[in-house]
């Protein structure tokens, strides 16, 4: 019974693990804490299931289901740049290294509010029923039921960071990213062009959000305006927990905030489950800023 | 007065309570995003002894904002440890944990939230928020007041001048707690209850947002920040009430604030009333003073 809770809060670890590593890329990279991402995972699972699900709501085509959550993605990745064009690069431009001030997270919490407040006026704030396939599909593993979905998503998360991190290591662009982790200015002087490479962290960050979105769908078979704010906010509590800037850290706290959080409400019931996740949160803030994996600090080879 | 306008008042002296307990801390150069930490603390406290133990309303809501400030007081050594991002994600975190513990207390009512029957009306609300405007444009006349600012500038000049640097951020920080656990004292008793769903994480976005729209640098910053996102919103309901055509703003207005603080991050990153603009009406009165 309690290994299937742990199963439980794997699965739903791999959804926060995604998150995770979207936050603490953006916060490595370019020291940044992108309060949007919440609104990109929502907008995404939200026009999939606009688009999908046959209706009288606006955009209610009709469509297969696989267009309609490739739509959704491109919608994420299409206002993530948007986002990075009036947070990140304005102040940037305006004010220098502006990422030592609160600016840009003031801006993407202004963002996180025009982007909900659109859903809402275009979609209500009910929740609606969105049939992704693949939900009622269970896998048996030797006795513990795993759901399909929650498998690939954790599955997909685990390679697409191995993916990430292999990218930052070897290519190119890995590097000319590193060296703007490092140090802006100095990159510039380098020849790398910053306002060239830095969106490409803004549509990664916009597709992990935006999948995994689709994939809490295809999870949860629901969909609502408000989806992004808990698991959002979780997912900030697994990136602390890993370490701001490290992806597999991110991957690690995430896995492990999902198993705090479902074997906290299995034992003590669903009233108690923030107080540890954040108690835990603040304890590694508080003790051990850098996280449970030991990285040094922000800006500094994280990679 | 009619009973729009006086809730609507109400509303809006909550809100510039509430937006001193974030200004105060940011002042002194700390964001908090964690302010309903501090108005549950307030409201629950001061609610308790109203409901359960029949204390009367004024001496309750002081509770409310001593138990916040002396709360505020002791998380603040810890968390005035970290700084920058950081700390915006440990205030985060201090709301996220006051909340999950009150949700757990089955004697004030838990997730279903604190009803309470003593009522705050509008004369008890103005009179609150007055005193607490005038503490913070006290505060800030002082020497003490300087300080903040110096520390808010640049930490390490202040303390090459002899600014005691953890002193003036931890009172900063108590402050504001107080603050908003007066704040939370009022919304209890105004609107006869209070809950940790409303007051939860997007309350706290709400208030740090409109707070530093209307500007940290001066004590009209909060009051400018409170006035427009209090009547904006419900101006743009009222419109959307009265005409049909124009309906979907009542769903559509937070965007438009929203927008306004993206707008407002771009061009006057110091917020709408900064030092220079209350410098320079004080300047345009004072010769129109003298020429008449």
């Amino acid at each position: 019974m309690d290994l299937q809770q742990l199963v439980n809060g794997l699965m739903l670890g791999g959804i926060l693990a995604f998150v995770a590593v979207g936050f603490t890329l953006t916060i490595g990279m370019l020291n940044f804490l992108n309060f949007t991402i919440p609104a990109l995972f929502m907008l995404a699972a939200m026009a999939a299931w606009a688009l999908s699900a046959p209706g009288e709501h606006a955009l209610g085509f009709g469509m297969h289901w696989l267009p309609a959550a490739l739509a959704g993605i491109g919608v994420s990745i299409a206002a993530s740049l948007l986002i990075e064009r009036f947070t990140y690069r304005y102040m940037k431009a305006k004010y220098g290294d502006a990422t030592e001030h609160a600016l840009p997270l003031v801006s993407s919490l202004g963002f996180l509010l025009i982007f909900e407040h659109l859903v809402i006026t275009l979609w209500g704030t009910e929740p609606h029923r969105a049939a992704l396939p693949f939900a009622d599909t269970d896998v048996r593993l030797g006795g513990l039921l795993v759901g399909l979905p929650q498998l690939i998503s954790l599955t997909l998360a685990l390679v697409l960071v191995a993916l990430l991190s292999t990218l930052l290591r070897r290519t190119r662009l890995g590097r000319a990213l590193r060296a703007i982790a490092e140090n802006p200015d100095a990159a510039t002087l380098m020849g790398i062009e910053v306002n060239r490479i830095v969106p490409v962290v803004f549509v990664v960050t916009g597709a992990l959000a935006a999948l995994a979105g689709i994939l809490y769908v295809a999870s949860y078979r629901t969909v609502s305006p408000y989806i992004g704010d808990s698991v959002a906010t979780d997912a900030i509590a697994g990136m602390v927990i890993g370490g701001l800037g490290n992806v597999w850290g991110a991957i690690a706290g995430g896995l492990l905030v999902g198993m705090l959080k479902v074997l906290a409400i299995s034992w003590f019931g669903a009233e108690i489950e923030k107080i540890p996740v954040w108690g835990l949160l603040l304890a590694v803030l508080l003790v051990k800023p850098t996280g449970l994996f030991g990285h040094t600090a922000i800006g500094k080879g994280k990679f | 007065m009619s009973g729009y306008a006086s809730g609507i008042l109400a509303q809006l002296s909550i809100n510039i309570v509430i937006a001193y307990s974030v200004f105060l801390p940011a002042a002194a150069g700390l964001l908090n995003l964690g302010a309903a930490g501090f108005v549950l603390l307030g409201g629950y406290v001061a609610g308790g002894l109203t409901s359960l133990a029949g204390v009367p309303l004024l001496p309750a809501i002081a509770a409310g904002g001593l138990a916040a400030g002396a709360v505020a007081f002791l998380v603040s050594f810890p968390i005035l440890r970290t700084r920058g991002i950081y700390m915006v994600l440990a205030t985060f975190a201090f709301a996220e944990i006051v909340g999950g513990i009150l949700l757990n207390i089955p004697a004030l009512g838990g997730a279903a939230g604190l009803s309470v029957s003593a009522y705050a009306g509008l004369p008890a609300v103005l009179a609150v928020t007055a005193l607490v405007v005038a503490f913070v444009a006290w505060l800030l006349s002082t020497r003490f007041g300087l300080a903040m600012r110096a520390v808010h500038d640049d930490e390490r000049v202040a303390v090459l001048f002899g600014t005691n640097l953890r002193l003036t951020q931890v009172f900063a920080f108590t402050a504001g707690g107080a603050v908003g656990g007066i704040g939370g004292g009022l919304t209890v008793h105004q609107f006869n209850f209070i809950d940790v769903q409303t007051t939860g994480t997007m309350f706290s976005i709400f208030v740090l947002l409109y707070v530093l729209m209307g500007g940290t640098q001066t004590a009209w910053g909060p009051i400018a920040g409170a006035l427009f996102f209090t009547l904006v919103p419900e101006g743009l309901r009222r419109v959307a009430e009265t005409t049909p055509a124009l309906s979907f703003l009542e769903a559509s207005r937070y965007i438009f604030f929203g927008a306004a603080v993206v707008l407002v991050m771009m061009w006057r990153p110091e917020g709408l009333v900064t030092r220079t603009l209350v410098e320079q009406v004080h300047g345009f009165f004072g010769r129109r003073l003298k020429r008449g």
